[in-house]
């Protein structure tokens, strides 16, 4: 054993990281980079064919006989849709929420006493309502999913219908990752409860959720607002 | 303190592994891991190499009747694909595994269970594209698999396993770019900054900033695919008013970084070799950094270079020319400064410097007809001719092959503890020099004969017969070599000489250690002082094979009291699960849709089960 005689401490234990961060952080910032680039083609696609359609549904235009059989309104929905992204940028505030809940267990009344500073510091209903939120926007993309079907636009009917359910369809699948990650907290939360030593696991779900609420942000610039 | 770790010790007897197939399923050793990447790949280097050979054969001689059309689709079709995405990139990655923790002085990846995950997706991906064969529908629209062809044109399953097999590999490359990312930034031993760092993991590095951003691209262009073939979307449907280019732009958009991706690792391992049997330094490191990151940097300008043909107009075609032509300054500045690095050199000629000047001469051919074709005019002359053939073979036989050899050659001890025989090594050095340019040469001429590529036969009397029987009669030498090489292998693999800790006088980390290192690969983290540690304390290339090994053992990470990351057999479960769902695909194109979607969500649940399974597990023991 004389080559571990004079081992230095180092041996044992990890050594320190070289940013001093933690690899899982590092991880999620290059793994957003990389869907970056993945949502980037998607909405790339979807404006390259933008007004490329030969038939409607389409987006912002009216549609009369002779190009459609039936007059075809415009089919996106402003109004409705404003009201879900406002719901999903509400779930990134509770989930800034939830993080500091869990960042400040160890110090009790740090969001003050009342009702409400107990409500403030509650990472379970904070994580709850964050899961909630993502899910409601969900449930808006259904109903509006469903009402472009009735209204004919399917994903087979037009290149609108394709580029729009996919590129939708692919965010709306991130949010549904999202909640299910969500719900893992929260039921470790509920087994074991979160604490400062678990910050850097909502850290990660934080980044990712906030990323999945500003690609909307982008999209709901480029599909729905800008005609 | 630990400047002393990096001193070169008394040679050591390799680590004893434990062994048996458990072992192997269940390991988060990232040598275990590379091992196994390496071996897996030069197993397809056979299969792709006996695609080659049949396509050779086929071609020996004015219209041949060896195979068929469609089956000469799928050789060629096949063969590039495997030789891309199951033999180049995999034996990369068998280098990244083995070399990025070794030469940043680091016990393993950031995430060792990922990593193995990264191995079993490529494993099963590999083993479902060829499947196909075993249906007879094999892959036949050629390895870039431009639409309309391989959507309106293509009813049977060939492209989808096709399809479905490239997005199964892409999810092994992402998870491995992440996890690389993070162990070069996190991970790097005390006193190693970036401008300290290995050349090799410089190129690692870069090429990984290269995978997580150019394979999303695919990725998407694979799911439109996916969808205008199962789900009846129209993205490639030119009469709904698509663009007929858009495949081309998203596949070249990766695909021309993709080029970087094979090329750079090999880069990487011959800016190791060559220093090492020129006994001198790297010339100009900082140099070969920035032209590194630069080649990559412009690799994601250049991508409609490959459509010069298709009418983009001339603004698209100048740009593109431009950029194309600007990529050739950062990779001459690299073959000067490996011409400099050997100048004046003291030169062993072992057959690893072989096989890595062979690179600086061959890359540059490969190099010099690229440069050729970057100049739109000439492009449509040689566009779909074998030139182009010619040209791609050069930098890919002759730049990445030949390097990927060299750092079989150079780190073959290091994956098992013993040297490959020299003797034999020169002989498969030569068989695979000499055969390859007997190959490929020719096709520069029968491409400006107007040869065109893909096609099955040609025609007697249009002077393409001697060019072609070259080729093949190359091709057949190059069998030659590929059989020595594995015979060296083999033999070495087991009677080969013992190789102790540095066999080479190499200059970085991972020659401080023993050959196979133990499973904790540093006993202390070395503390970095220096680009090049090791030639502190002994001239550069001076040690050579060590005449007598200590049998002191090696102590176990448990002696010395280092944590280790328990073995998981998780990840192959996941890679599984998630490859069998990719493959449940194919039932809706046998008219099975329910069977499809209740095989789908069976998959995706065990899937789920299995990761979750993994992700609550600690990686380690409490300690």
């Amino acid at each position: 054993m004389a080559t571990t005689a004079h081992a230095p401490a180092v041996t044992h234990g990890h050594p320190p990281t070289t940013t001093g961060l933690d690899h899982r952080k590092i991880a999620i910032w290059a793994f957003i980079g990389s869907e970056c680039m993945l949502f980037t083609s998607l909405i790339s696609t979807y404006l390259v064919y933008k007004g490329r359609s030969v038939s409607g549904p389409f987006p912002h235009e009216v549609c009369n006989p002779p190009q459609c059989a039936t007059t075809l309104k415009p089919i996106l929905n402003i109004p409705i849709t404003s009201v879900s992204t406002f719901v999903l940028l509400m779930s990134s505030l509770a989930m800034v929420l939830a993080l500091a809940a869990v960042e400040n267990k160890d110090k009790p009344g740090w969001a003050g006493t009342g009702a409400w500073g107990r409500a403030l510091a509650s990472s379970k209903l904070w994580l709850l309502m964050t899961a909630i939120l993502g899910a409601t926007f969900l449930g808006f993309q259904a109903y509006e999913f469903t009402s472009f079907v009735h209204e004919g636009l399917t994903i087979r009917q037009n290149l609108f219908g394709s580029s729009f359910f996919t590129l939708t369809g692919f965010h709306g699948a991130h949010v549904t990752v999202g909640v299910l990650w969500l719900l893992t907290l929260l039921a470790i939360d509920m087994r074991r409860g979160l604490g400062p030593k678990d910050a850097l696991i909502v850290d990660i779900s934080a980044l990712y959720w906030h990323f999945v609420d500003v690609v909307w942000i982008a999209i709901f610039t480029l599909v729905y607002l800008i005609r | 303190m630990a400047t002393a770790a990096t001193a070169p010790a008394a040679a050591q007897k390799g680590y004893e592994h434990e062994g048996g197939i458990w072992s192997w399923l269940t390991t988060v050793d990232h040598k275990r891991i590379g091992a196994l990447y390496l071996y897996t790949a030069l197993l397809w280097f056979l299969v792709g190499g006996l695609e080659a050979l049949v396509i050779r054969i086929q071609l020996q001689g004015p219209n041949g009747r060896f195979v068929s059309a469609e089956m000469y689709n799928q050789l060629f079709t096949m063969h590039g694909t495997t030789m891309i995405f199951l033999v180049i990139m995999p034996l990369s990655a068998a280098f990244f595994n083995l070399l990025i923790p070794l030469q940043i002085g680091a016990r393993d990846v950031a995430f060792p269970r990922l990593n193995a995950f990264s191995y079993w997706v490529y494993l099963f991906g590999s083993l479902f594209m060829n499947a196909s064969w075993l249906v007879g529908a094999a892959p036949n629209g050629g390895w870039f698999g431009y639409t309309p062809l391989t959507s309106t044109f293509s009813p049977g399953l060939n492209i989808d396993f096709w399809v479905l097999g490239l997005q199964i590999l892409g999810v092994s490359s992402l998870a491995a770019g992440f996890n690389f990312i993070t162990t070069i930034i996190n991970m790097r031993a005390p006193g190693m900054h970036f401008m300290r760092m290995p050349i090799f993991t410089w190129m690692a590095f870069i090429v990984q900033f290269l995978l997580v951003l150019a394979f999303p691209v695919i990725t998407i262009a694979l799911v439109f695919l996916q969808f205008d073939r199962f789900f009846g979307t129209q993205f490639y449907e030119a009469a709904a008013g698509a663009d007929p280019l858009l495949w081309q732009h998203l596949f070249w958009i990766f695909g021309h970084p993709e080029v970087y991706i094979l090329i750079l690792p090999a880069f990487g391992l011959v800016s190791e070799v060559l220093p090492t049997f020129s006994r001198k330094p790297l010339f100009g490191y900082p140099v070969m950094v920035y032209s590194g990151m630069l080649i990559a940097f412009l690799g994601f300008g250049v991508w409609a270079h490959h459509m010069f043909a298709v009418g983009m107009g001339p603004i698209a075609d100048t740009l593109f020319a431009v950029t194309t032509m600007l990529i050739g300054i950062p990779t001459g500045v690299k073959i000067f400064n490996w011409i400099f690095t050997m100048w004046g050199g003291d030169i062993r000629f072992t057959t690893a410097m072989k096989f890595a000047i062979a690179l600086v001469a061959l890359f540059t051919i490969g190099g010099i007809s690229g440069v050729m074709h970057a100049s739109p005019p000439a492009d449509l002359q040689q566009t779909d001719t074998y030139f182009i053939v010619a040209h791609f073979h050069y930098v890919l036989f002759g730049g990445s092959m030949m390097g990927l050899l060299a750092g079989l050659y150079y780190y073959f001890p290091k994956f098992t503890g013993r040297m490959l025989s020299e003797k034999i090594g020169t002989w498969h050095f030569w068989l695979t020099f000499v055969g390859m340019n007997l190959t490929f040469m020719p096709m520069h001429w029968s491409g400006l004969l107007g040869m065109p590529r893909r096609t099955w036969v040609y025609d007697a009397g249009q002077g393409l017969e001697t060019l072609n029987l070259m080729s093949s009669l190359g091709a057949y030498i190059q069998v030659l070599a590929v059989l020595v090489g594995a015979y060296n292998v083999l033999v070495s693999m087991r009677r080969g000489v013992r190789a102790g800790n540095d066999p080479w006088g190499g200059p970085t980390l991972e020659w401080s250690i023993p050959s196979p290192p133990p499973d904790y690969n540093f006993a202390a983290i070395p503390t970095v002082t220096s680009r090049y540690p090791l030639w502190e304390h002994h001239a550069p290339g001076t040690s050579d094979i060590p005449r007598t090994i200590s049998d002191q053992r090696v102590p176990t990470a448990k002696e010395l009291g280092i944590p280790m990351p328990n073995p998981s057999i998780k990840p192959l479960f996941v890679a599984l699960f998630m490859t069998l769902m990719f493959a449940c695909m194919l039932l809706i194109h046998l008219g099975k849709t329910p069977l499809a979607i209740a095989g789908i969500i069976t998959c995706a649940t065990l899937m789920t089960f299995s990761l979750y399974s993994w992700l609550l597990t600690p990686l380690e023991d409490e300690h």
